[in-house]
């Protein structure tokens, strides 16, 4: 079955190779073509057996050919030119033979179209005589190609051509062509596709030109749109629009900027506040400190906690033993940074700056030493009260001190030898007493409760005493006034008369303090009280008759004091001391005295000068000729002063206070109103135990002598020489 | 009668003042441009007298500026600079965002920038204005200089703060006028004084820095634009007055030696001068050659109203200065590679010495370590594998120190391996009072002249009697009251016996006891009464003076008590290390 189907081949392909031949003789070029070109190997084959082998092969599969189309197609190409290479190598005397130029043999003269046009057609196209190539007979099934695939060897170089309806085995040249085209590779084996390239178009000027095309027309003549836009360029230059580059090199361009210092200060450099520098590093914030300026532990702590506006140093000392352990300072670039915000932002002012030596703050006084005489050492204590001593008095001949206090009990002493000469009990709690400045006649005043007594303790000789006798005995008394006021005189009776008591002035009300007129028949009582205008009455011995001198109620009075010299009366109220013409009947002035509770007060004895203490610590020196606000306040007690005294004779006056001391000072007053007085404290006493927050209650001069009485809380009374 | 009702805060202290942000509005600028131009104007804050008047009867906190300096601001040129530079940005991004890169490049050529030499010129009318402000402007150009070049800011503000800086130590050390040291902490701290002005400025450490996150750079920036320009010129005008060339140059003849070394190392010809430069190692380029240290001898007159002794103390202390300005001549360094080079070189150039370092740390040594004639060793590690014979090796301390005590310190104290004695600061002047510390008075001793061997048995005692004055002093006023107390006390006490015995018994027991004599301390009285004449003169002090002086007198018991506490810590500090001797001895 084979053989016969191999006829039959055999004969197409002879009919083929006929009208090839035919060809042949017809156009030479063609046939040599033809006779290179895969499919013409065959045809050169003289042995019909190879010639029928592979020719069966297209013919079975269509698949192989469907699927090698596109290959084949380009394998015509790539043979054509290999046939071309291969034919030139080996075949160089038979050239013209196989030289073909531009065509390869192609017995179908139908053209590269698709086969499917002729399918229903008997041919398959014409060959160069116009005769019609006929189809083979398809009578190659399944089975048969199944066998040959089977019995065939060269089944697998079988290629079906489509056009000539024939199949064609392919050489074994052939099949490396396809396999290395398959790869990728070249078609020809000796092409080398790394040979060195050649440069053709290098920078370097070559003799003759790459091209050889003339040079156009508008490559010699100017260009118009360059010509615009250079102009466009030139105009923007003209007018400026166009700078030159600049050259950025002049930041670092210095010269001498200070070539020609003018004087000429802006108004801006007057106002000008430098900032101040940067205050330089002590000790502690070297990178090796003495061991005293390290932080302890605790100091660390304290660091720690602190806030960091709150720290004294901004860092923590450190030690290092060597230069090269230390460290980076975390912090370098924000201090830079915080003093540069302050150059900037931090609001400056000029502040003087006090660079005071503190000794020349301290007045230049005269020395103590220069202004004796003066108490200055404690010599006798007189003891015997039980309790605070609220009140002392000398008596005007300078031999005798009475004192009272809360004991109830009033107490005659003798200066000198500090003994106790008489007691009177009381049977209350005594406020104040007070001695009759007059020296013809020894009467003390006592306020005690409600009631003030005169006493005469008879400490004199017998014509003071007498003298006394007379002022007390009412010889110009009236006795019409006793019903009319509040104050009720009566004589004392039976047993007080031991005890020297005279007469009793009954008043409404608590009598806080009694002060003798300098006369020594006057005597004022103060009953402190707010809301009724009775506070203050004057009381004359002689006639035994009293009066309220005030109408109104102007403050809660304090103290009261006689002019030493003229009829002024002075009322000390809480705040203000008023003075009062007696004679007139009118208020000559009142004293501020800037604090906020008078105490106590004295009045000089030349009468142009007043003291006040205060409960706010304040001792208070008023000049009347000068003003009403004080000449001088001085501040040098801790606590509220007490008791304030003059000096009768020498220039001296004293303050007790509640912490304990006694500061006596020396005041000249000077008779030229020009001068005002010069005020030197020489000495502070101590010596009185605070009890109860009480220290010193009561302070009074020795009427000669430079020496000082106190009394205190302590229930002791001590003299200062 | 009649007239306008005056109104409140139209006239005084009120119109003188203006609010930043009134003052913004005047200016038309934003807050960053108004803040740049205070800063480049030095226009800062003034507070007024009375806050109150001038915030118009507020008191809520407000910085005020004064408004001559606002109108002063207005008209200047930079402000124009300014806002060209708001336009240019607005040209620029729009060009971005077209895409118009050619446009981008023309406009980057054309950046509005401006010129500071007017201003310094305005804000220092003379170079002695410019010089007292210089502080702050090394400080800061030295910090720049040493920041990494990423970031931050432009590179060409690092190389002109290297520049200036580099030329600024160049001029120190020509005309040797360093005259502190200070290591601490925080940096290096240098004083010169410069045309009688005393400079003084703080190197960091040569680390690089983590820049923290909460500083605003461009406030630094603008200070450092400022700062380089006026260092600039400042630079310009001391190098002329020494007759250097500026730009500095190196000598020719020093240069000749540098060059045949090292050339071939460094790439970049412009790079390696500036190192050159900064090696400092070298001398600078004259205008005129002249022989150095040919000063005429300056003939000394004496100030009206200073008498003799005055002008010879002056006379002494110049002669010190110029003994302090050859210190180190003579001696040749050679600093070891971990010492800090450029501190340590600027040091010894500037007193006269010779240094020099190996070849790999940096550009321009001078001489080799072989070399024959070294002196001193700097090193700063515990052990040195080779030692040559005929030099020092010691801490690189030593040379701090000395040019502190204005005196060639013992070196002993310095070796390798020794624990250093302290570093002091030299800025710190002690008045008396002050606590001094004890390597202080030992540095003192020593630049007096005296020998340093017996110097510790005095020291001590010196030490100690100090100590006790000063505890006298401190209570003296305190003991004399308490004394007269006690003895009134006694007396009070024996007073009461007495009382007490004659209220109980009635009965005194009569009794002659021999009285002890008092010894009566003349001088000692005398103190007291004068302590007591103050006191009483300071109860009669006014009440503002007595205010005043109770403060004066709290400050200086508050030092006298930071004294005594330093000097307890100093004395337990010492007997602890005395009590560790022993026990090592033990």
């Amino acid at each position: 079955m084979t053989s016969f189907l191999l006829r039959i081949f055999n004969f197409n392909n002879k009919s083929a190779e006929d009208s090839e031949d035919g060809e042949d003789s017809e156009d030479g070029e063609d046939s040599e073509d033809s006779v290179f070109s895969g499919l013409e190997d065959s045809g050169s084959d003289s042995e019909d057996d190879e010639d029928e082998e592979q020719e069966e092969r297209p013919d079975e599969d269509e698949a192989l050919k469907t699927k090698e189309e596109e290959e084949e197609e380009d394998e015509e190409e790539e043979e054509e030119e290999e046939q071309q290479d291969e034919g030139a190598a080996p075949k160089a005397g038979d050239e013209y033979e196989h030289d073909s130029s531009d065509e390869e043999d192609i017995r179908n003269t139908v053209g590269n179209i698709p086969m499917a046009w002729y399918k229903d057609f008997p041919h398959i196209g014409y060959n160069l005589d116009g005769k019609k190539i006929f189809k083979p007979i398809r009578n190659k099934d399944e089975l048969d190609d199944f066998l040959d695939k089977m019995e065939n060897p060269d089944y697998w170089r079988t290629v079906h051509d489509e056009q000539t309806g024939s199949d064609v085995v392919l050489s074994e040249e052939q099949v490396a062509l396809v396999t290395r085209l398959q790869r990728g590779q070249f078609g020809d084996v000796n092409f080398n596709e790394y040979q060195p390239q050649v440069e053709f178009f290098s920078g370097d000027v070559m003799q003759h030109p790459v091209t050889g095309r003339p040079a156009d027309k508008r490559s010699f003549i100017p260009s118009l749109v360059e010509k615009e836009k250079v102009s466009k360029l030139v105009h923007a230059i003209k007018m400026g629009w166009i700078k030159p580059r600049r050259h950025d090199d002049d930041r670092g361009r210095y010269y001498d900027l200070w070539a020609n210092e003018d004087a000429s200060i802006l108004a801006r450099h007057k106002m000008h506040l430098p900032a101040p520098k940067i205050p330089l590093p002590g000790h502690h914030e070297s990178y090796n400190p003495p061991p005293e300026y390290l932080f302890t532990a605790e100091e660390s702590a304290l660091w720690e906690q602190q806030d960091p506006s709150d720290r004294k140093c901004p860092f923590v000392p450190r030690k290092f033993s060597a230069l090269r352990q230390v460290p980076a300072f975390p912090r370098f670039i924000h201090e830079r940074f915080e003093r540069c915000l302050d150059l900037y932002l931090c609001p400056r002012q000029r502040k003087l700056r006090v660079n005071v030596n503190p000794e020349d703050l301290i007045p230049k006084l005269p020395k103590p030493r220069d202004l004796q005489p003066f108490p200055t050492t404690q010599s006798l204590v007189y003891r015997g009260h039980s309790g605070l001593v609220r009140s002392i008095s000398v008596s005007p001949s300078g031999q005798w001190l009475a004192s009272g206090g809360d004991d109830g009990s009033v107490r005659f002493w003798e200066v000198c030898s500090a003994r106790c000469v008489r007691t009177i009990q009381t049977g209350g709690t005594i406020k104040n007493l007070s001695w009759n400045p007059n020296l013809s006649v020894c009467l003390l005043a006592v306020a005690l409760d409600s009631v003030v007594l005169i006493l005469s303790p008879s400490l004199a000789d017998r014509q003071v005493l007498a003298s006394s006798e007379r002022l007390l005995s009412g010889q110009g008394a009236e006795p019409a006034e006793e019903e009319a006021g509040p104050v009720v005189w009566s004589e004392a009776e039976g047993e007080e008369l031991n005890q020297w008591i005279r007469l009793k002035i009954k008043h409404p009300k608590a009598v806080h303090q009694v002060a003798w007129h300098a006369k020594g028949d006057y005597l004022a009582s103060v009953m402190p009280d707010h809301s009724s205008h009775l506070q203050v009455f004057i009381h004359q011995v002689s006639r035994r008759r009293s009066q309220n001198p005030f109408r109104k109620n102007k403050g809660l009075v304090q103290r009261v004091s006689f002019h030493p010299a003229r009829p002024y009366f002075f009322v000390a109220t809480q705040r203000s001391v008023r003075i009062y013409n007696l004679v007139k009947q009118e208020m000559t002035k009142k004293l501020q005295a800037n604090s906020k509770w008078i105490s106590s007060m004295a009045v000089h004895p030349g009468g142009d000068h007043v003291i006040c203490g205060s409960f706010d610590c304040r001792l208070s020196w008023f000049d009347l000729d000068l003003s009403t606000k004080p000449y001088k306040m001085l501040r040098h007690h801790q606590k509220a002063v007490r008791g304030v005294a003059y000096h009768r004779l020498y220039p001296l006056f004293a303050s007790a206070s509640d912490d304990g001391t006694v500061i006596v000072c020396h005041s000249t007053v000077y008779n030229d109103l020009l001068q005002n007085p010069l005020i030197v404290p020489v000495k502070v006493l101590r010596g009185h135990v605070k009890t109860d927050e009480l220290g010193v209650l009561d302070v009074t001069f020795h009427p000669t002598q430079p020496w000082v009485f106190s009394s205190g809380a302590d229930a002791t009374i001590r003299l200062f020489t | 009668m009649g007239g306008l009702q005056k109104k409140k805060f139209e006239r005084g202290s009120a119109t003188n003042y203006i609010t930043r942000n009134k003052a913004r509005k005047k200016l038309q600028l934003s807050l960053p441009d108004f803040r740049r131009l205070c800063i480049l104007k030095g226009i800062y804050p003034h507070e007024p007298k009375h806050k109150k008047k001038v915030n118009k009867g507020s008191t809520a906190p407000r910085t005020f500026y004064l408004l001559k300096d606002i109108r002063f601001l207005l008209h200047e040129p930079i402000v124009g600079k300014f806002r060209d530079y708001k336009v240019f940005v607005r040209k620029l991004k729009k060009a971005y965002g077209k895409t118009n890169y050619s446009a981008v490049e023309k406009l980057k050529d054309n950046k509005p920038t401006y010129k500071l030499d007017h201003i310094i010129k305005e804000r220092y009318p003379s170079f002695i204005d410019a010089l007292r402000d210089i502080d702050d402007a090394l400080c800061m150009c030295f910090l720049f200089s040493t920041f990494a070049r990423t970031g931050k800011c432009h590179v060409q503000t690092i190389q002109l703060c290297r520049r200036l800086t580099v030329e600024w130590m160049n001029y120190v050390i020509a005309s040797r006028s360093l005259k502190k040291v200070f290591l601490s902490i925080k940096g290096i701290y240098y004083q010169a004084e410069v045309m009688g002005q005393l400079i003084t400025w703080l190197v960091p450490y040569q680390f690089s820095h983590d820049h923290p996150t909460d500083v605003d750079y461009r406030v630094m920036a603008t200070f450092t634009e400022m700062y380089t320009t006026l260092l600039g010129f400042v630079n310009f005008r001391l190098y002329h007055s020494l007759n250097l060339v500026y730009p500095p140059k190196l000598d020719v003849k020093a240069e000749a030696g540098l060059k045949e070394e090292d050339d071939e190392d460094y790439a970049m010809n412009s790079e390696s001068y500036l190192e050159k430069l900064s090696a400092l190692s070298t001398s600078l380029a004259r205008v005129v050659s002249t022989a150095e240290e040919e000063e005429a001898q300056l003939d000394q007159f004496p100030v009206e109203g200073e008498d003799m002794e005055t002008m010879e103390a002056r006379e002494k202390e110049q002669k010190q200065q110029e003994a302090q300005k050859k210190l180190f001549e003579g001696l040749k360094f050679y600093l070891n590679r971990e010492v800090p080079r450029e501190s340590m070189a600027f040091l010894i150039r500037c007193f006269g010495g010779e240094v020099s370092w190996d070849k790999s740390v940096s550009i321009g040594s001078t001489y080799d370590v072989t070399e024959e004639s070294i002196t001193h060793h700097i090193v700063d590690r515990p052990e040195v594998g080779k030692q040559y014979i005929n030099r020092y090796y010691i801490q690189p301390q030593w040379v701090y120190d000395c040019v502190n005590a204005k005196i060639i310190l013992p070196v002993e104290d310095y070796f390798l391996g020794v624990t250093l004695p302290p570093h002091l600061s030299p800025f710190v002047e002690e008045k008396d009072g002050d606590y001094v510390p004890p390597e202080k008075l030992k540095i003192m001793a020593l630049q007096r002249g005296e020998k340093p061997a017996n110097e510790q048995a005095e020291e001590d005692e010196e030490e100690e009697e100090d100590d006790e004055e000063e505890e006298e002093d401190d209570n003296e006023a305190g003991d004399d009251d308490d004394d007269a107390d006690e003895e009134e006390e006694a007396e009070e006490k024996s007073l009461k016996k007495m009382e007490e015995q004659r209220s109980q018994g009635k009965s005194l027991s009569v009794k002659v006891t021999a009285g002890k004599v008092k010894v009566e301390n003349p001088a000692r009285l005398e103190q007291e009464e004068k302590a007591e004449e103050k006191r009483l003169a300071i109860m009669m002090m006014k009440k503002k003076e007595k205010y005043l002086y109770d403060k004066i007198m709290f400050g200086k018991k508050r030092k006298i008590r930071e004294a005594n506490k330093l000097t307890a810590k100093r004395k337990a500090h010492d007997d602890a290390e005395k009590s560790k001797k022993k026990k090592v001895k033990k």
